[in-house]
């Protein structure tokens, strides 16, 4: 076998590694994201609730979690590996990005609401106009951070049998007897995804930068 | 429930013996991780060109790959050079050296908040270079590196769980054991996440209670994050 | 005759077991510049947060209008986009420029289309005299500037009265002016005005009225000359006096 062929063949499995953190990263964001407003904005009751919720994910590995989740959601809903991982993933990854956001949300300044709510704006108005966009762009950095773990951790998704970068590179080497230059191959693809990654959202940072911003 | 309890009772002891190897590979990761990463921090803040380069790119090679793979390379891959680790040591060299990638970003922000002034002053009083990084900053800069350094351990504690797939014998194995006996996945993946949960409670207690006896009032670095 | 747009009545905020003002009763008419004066935790911001309801009174009413706006069923967004309120420390939103900072309100709370609030927002930093400064973020303006678009944001919203919690407090003394002179400007056009603050100079010329609180309650208010010259408490006559000698000098010099 030729090696354009062989690593062309371990390549193949970044549609799946893609596809994985494609809908781990956004569902996350979207769960975490409201998570984060109930957190802060809604009351005692829900912040107690949401801080165990989020010490308890964050303090189990993703592995474990993936499988218990998987297996719950294969079981039920009969979901495929590829979906069930996915959605896993972007469920354990929503305690993360609740906890970026919040983050963001009590850094940008008190003030800001009450102006908001001065000029006659509701509270939700407030949130979506005034805190959220200045949270997000505050959310950016740290968050570029946890895209980089998820694509990692797609890699999780092996264990459920899902053909992604790794599982390619695992059945590669057992055909051709090059399990080095298999993983390798996976590895500095993986290593380019969070490369460009991290790349693209420096520079969507710097984009929304808001100039001489105090 | 019961069902759930009565798992948890017939697996006990086997996952305590689970438990045990992950705190092992926790703690020789470390270890090992401790003082590669370092050499990193030195090599990639006071080093010359070359290797200034080489813990840049080791950093970031390690940093931005998954652990999962890492530990592949090691045990499938490295064979087919000559070198055959056993999956114990495997686990352990990948643990070590990734974990180095991240701890050496610890210990280098904290050697560049003592900043060029400590350099100077050591220089001042006929220190060579490296007699002032060992006995003028890095006594600063460990202490400084402890609040951010102290994620570490538990980060280091949770992706231990990859390595039941080179089939190490540590509390995940466990779980997947109980798991096809039982026929129960849900319920022993959830019993041993309970497990991994008081572990890192724990450790984390501990690391709260090291962190206040270090401290030295007035000398901290700005932008703590704490980990749980 | 002259008709009420603000009444206050029996007015009470107690903050745990501390009691910040009782039973404050205040009314002012429209066209008024009331003038609130006196010392530092008397309680002079709370009281302009509970007429925009900002925090809740504990006990009392007000009216805006002949609408009482503490009872349980006005809409309290609705209410707010009529009192127009401007800060010690700005509070410009500040990922948005000038402009849009002043333009925001009109689109989302009057629901106004794109060009009207746009035609609007201009008119308004026109009045503050900051045009030219549009499409500034509030970063890149001086506290002055950026407290004057603070006004014009309030100013857009069309409201009834506007309330000032020491808007001058926080900014450079050379940028003091400047600000001061959009509001005597406000004043002179014939805008409702309900102002804290310790510039006695602008108190003494723009004020109908000047308010003297202290502790928690309303302890004299009357003309500007009734209170400056003839004070009837001697509580009133020493504050002034110490807040002259604090910010006097300046005064003199202009
Ligand atoms: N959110 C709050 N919670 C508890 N107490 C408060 C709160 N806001 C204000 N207070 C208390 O209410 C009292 C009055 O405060 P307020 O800010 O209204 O005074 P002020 O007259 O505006 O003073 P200053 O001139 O310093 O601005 C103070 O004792 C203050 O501690
Ligand atoms: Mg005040």
């Amino acid at each position: 076998m030729d090696i354009i062929r062989f690593i062309q063949y371990i390549a193949s499995g970044t549609a799946y590694t893609l596809g994985v953190t494609f809908v781990a990263l956004p569902s996350g964001l979207i769960l975490g994201l409201i998570l984060a407003i109930i957190y802060v904005y809604g009351g005692k009751i829900a912040a107690r609730t949401l801080s165990v919720y989020s010490t308890i994910m964050r303090g189990i590995p993703p592995i474990v979690l993936l499988f218990i989740l998987y297996f719950i959601m294969s079981g039920t809903i009969n979901l495929s590996p590829f979906w069930a991982g996915s959605i896993s993933l972007g469920v354990i990854s929503s305690a993360y990005q609740m906890e970026i956001i919040r983050g963001a949300i009590l850094s940008v300044s008190g003030g800001q609401m009450i102006a908001a709510l001065a000029i006659g704006m509701s509270r939700l108005q407030a949130i979506r106009y005034i805190v959220l966009p200045q949270t997000l762009r505050l959310a950016i950095p740290p968050w570029s951070n946890e895209a980089a773990i998820v694509i990692k951790d797609s890699s999780l998704v092996y264990a459920l049998g899902v053909p992604e970068i790794l599982r390619r590179a695992q059945l590669i080497s057992a055909s051709t007897q090059q399990p080095f230059l298999a993983y390798t191959t996976a590895a500095l693809i993986y290593f380019g995804l969070v490369l460009f990654t991290n790349t693209l959202l420096r520079r969507l940072e710097n984009r929304l930068r808001i100039p001489a911003n105090p | 429930m019961s069902d759930w309890l009565n798992l948890l009772i017939r697996f006990f002891d086997d996952f305590l013996v689970g438990a045990g190897v992950t705190l092992e590979l926790t703690a020789i990761g470390l270890v090992m991780g401790f003082l590669l990463g370092l050499g990193l921090a030195l090599g990639k803040v006071y080093g010359n060109k070359p290797l200034c380069w080489f813990s840049t790119a080791y950093i970031e090679l390690f940093r931005g790959t998954p652990l999962l793979v890492q530990l592949f390379l090691i045990y499938y891959g490295l064979p087919s050079l000559g070198i055959t680790l056993s999956q114990t040591l495997s686990a352990y060299l990948a643990l070590g050296l990734n974990s180095a990638a991240y701890q050496a970003e610890y210990l280098r922000g904290a050697i560049l908040a003592i900043g060029n002034t400590q350099m100077t002053a050591g220089r001042a009083i006929g220190l060579s270079r490296w007699q002032t990084i060992l006995h003028i900053i890095l006594p600063q800069a460990l202490r400084l590196a402890i609040p951010s350094w102290s994620n570490e351990p538990i980060l280091l504690l949770k992706s231990t769980a990859v390595v039941f797939l080179i089939a190490v014998q540590d509390l995940m194995a466990k779980a997947k054991r109980a798991a096809t006996t039982t026929y129960n996945p849900i319920g022993s993946y959830l019993a041993v996440a309970v497990v991994y949960l008081v572990m890192v409670f724990a450790l984390n207690a501990l690391l709260k209670w090291l962190e206040r006896k270090a401290r030295i009032p007035g000398f901290e670095m700005e932008g703590k994050k704490g980990s749980l | 005759m002259t008709n009420k747009i603000l009444t206050i009545k029996n007015l009470t905020k107690i903050y745990g077991d501390n009691i910040v003002f009782q039973n404050i009763d205040l009314s002012i008419n429209e066209g008024d510049t009331v003038v609130i004066i006196g010392p530092s935790g008397t309680g002079k911001s709370t009281l302009l947060r509970c007429i925009n309801l900002l925090t809740k009174p504990n006990g009392g009413q007000i009216w805006l209008d002949d609408e009482e706006i503490t009872s349980k069923e006005v809409n309290e967004d609705n209410v707010r986009q009529h009192i127009g309120m401007v800060f010690q420390n700005f509070l410009l939103f500040n990922h948005l420029t000038a402009l849009e900072n002043v333009k925001l309100g009109l689109i989302k709370v009057k629901k106004l289309d794109k060009t009207a609030a746009e035609a609007k927002a201009f008119q308004e930093l026109e009045r503050v005299g900051l045009v030219d400064r549009a499409h500034h973020f509030p970063g890149q303006l001086s506290g002055g500037q950026q407290q004057r678009v603070a006004i014009a944001r309030a100013l857009a919203m069309d409201p009834r009265i506007m309330l000032f919690d020491e808007p001058t407090s926080a900014l450079d003394p050379e940028l003091i002016g400047e600000v001061l002179e959009v509001m005597r400007k406000l004043s002179l056009a014939g805008m409702t005005m309900l102002v804290v603050t310790h510039e006695m100079g602008f108190a003494r010329e723009v004020a109908d009225r000047i308010v003297f609180m202290e502790k928690g309650s309303i302890v004299e208010e009357g003309s500007p000359e009734d209170l400056f010259n003839r004070p009837k408490f001697q509580r009133t006559r020493e504050f002034l006096w110490k807040i002259t000698e604090l910010y006097g000098k300046k005064e003199q010099e202009e």
